[in-house]
């Protein structure tokens, strides 16, 4: 049994059930979804996710769900995988990354599980990754629905300007959390990638600039929450951007991985 | 001399709590050294005020009160900032294994189905 297990790089199980897929497809892809009590979307988001990308895998990470989100997201065909509790955005996405470098997928796209993204979009956020690293979906194009105004609308402009003064390359949607990661960028945050409040979007995309990778971006379209979102005034905004250049902060003073790999 | 004896009390009652806490293995030995030193530190001026009056002429400062009040800032600050980066560690080694145990718990479940299924 030993013997046997040693001539696999990867566990044996993951390396039979995906071997038929690996030899048709060049590239395997994943669509990892982070959900906390979304019973009431996951269903429909999986189910949408493998209408318009029918080759790729889907991984719900469910995030300390106390519904039945897990049961739901695995009948409508996902792989699930559960946290013990709650750990945010950040935590569940970096679960997703780890399983994806485990399990050698060599593109990754995240989708929020509560219907924000459409996943008529997928194409193109991954496409992208075939001259970038990570490719963000903004939602800021002539063509979008989404508006946003007053001081939230400034401290996203500000937010912008910055990580794409870093990037030498325009990010105008640095909070999206539509956005899709190639090889480089999954070998990256399956070891570090930020838990706290904003370091998903924000603080992540300032480690893959400063451990040079590309980012890119492509227009998306994006819904509003169904649920009820508290108001966004001033004070918020200004909280907001505080915590957003924190996360800037602290990961530009975060050192780099010049050797990146194996630690996962 | 009723300062003093205030002071003697609080010391010993830090140093007895802190050492049953210690005894009883609640407390890990790098938090309670501190503390013990503290207590021991504390003991020693109150059982002797003219060292504190001694050390004051020395550096220079006025006031005995003020030394001592500054001293104990700073080192209650010290060990906040410890607190601090210990529960950090601490958040990210959970947030660590809690991933892990997800992955594992996956992995457990795709065995059992293959177990099934053969």
């Amino acid at each position: 049994m030993q013997c046997r297990r040693g001539e696999h790089s990867q566990p044996p199980l993951q390396h039979r059930r995906w071997t038929s897929v690996a030899r048709v497809r060049a590239r395997r892809e994943l669509v990892a979804i982070p959900a906390w009590n979304e019973s009431g979307s996951i269903a429909d988001v999986v189910t949408k996710v493998r209408e318009h990308r029918p080759q790729a895998d889907i991984l719900v990470v469910n995030d300390g769900s106390t519904d039945d989100t897990a049961q739901l997201a695995e009948q409508a065909g996902a792989a699930v995988v559960s946290l013990p509790f709650n750990v945010g955005v950040g935590g569940a996405m970096r679960t997703a990354f780890l399983y994806a470098k485990r399990h050698g997928y060599r593109a990754m796209v995240q989708v929020d599980a509560d219907g924000q993204h459409d996943p008529a979009d997928l194409n193109r956020v991954l496409d992208g990754l075939d001259s970038a690293d990570v490719v963000v979906g903004t939602r800021f194009h002539p063509n979008s629905m989404y508006f946003v105004g007053g001081p939230r609308r400034w401290a996203m402009i500000l937010l912008s300007k910055t990580l794409s003064r870093m990037n030498h390359g325009t990010i105008s949607d640095p909070t999206s959390g539509f956005r899709s990661a190639g090889p480089r960028a999954i070998d990256l945050f399956a070891v570090d990638y930020p838990a706290e409040y904003l370091g998903d979007t924000v603080g992540s995309l300032s480690i893959a600039i400063r451990n040079g990778l590309v980012v890119s971006e492509t227009p998306v379209t994006m819904y509003f929450r169904q649920t009820g979102r508290p108001s966004k005034n001033a004070l918020w905004s200004a909280l907001y951007l505080g915590r957003a250049s924190l996360a800037i902060i602290a990961t530009s003073l975060k050192r780099t991985y010049t050797s990146r790999g194996d630690s996962a | 001399m009723t300062a003093q004896i205030l002071g003697i009390l609080a010391a010993l009652i830090t140093f007895v709590f802190v050492f049953s806490l210690l005894r009883r293995g609640i407390l890990q030995e790098k938090y309670a050294v501190l503390w013990l030193f503290f207590s021991g530190a504390v003991l020693f001026f109150a059982v002797f005020p003219s060292a504190l009056i001694w050390i004051c002429s020395i550096i220079g400062v006025a006031q005995p009160v003020n030394l001592l009040f500054f001293v104990t800032m700073v080192l209650l600050v010290l060990v906040a900032v410890q607190l601090s980066y210990e529960l950090s560690r601490h958040e990210v080694r959970i947030r660590r294994l809690a991933e892990e145990v997800a992955l594992l718990d996956r992995q457990l479940k795709e065995i059992q189905v293959e177990r099934d299924g053969e």
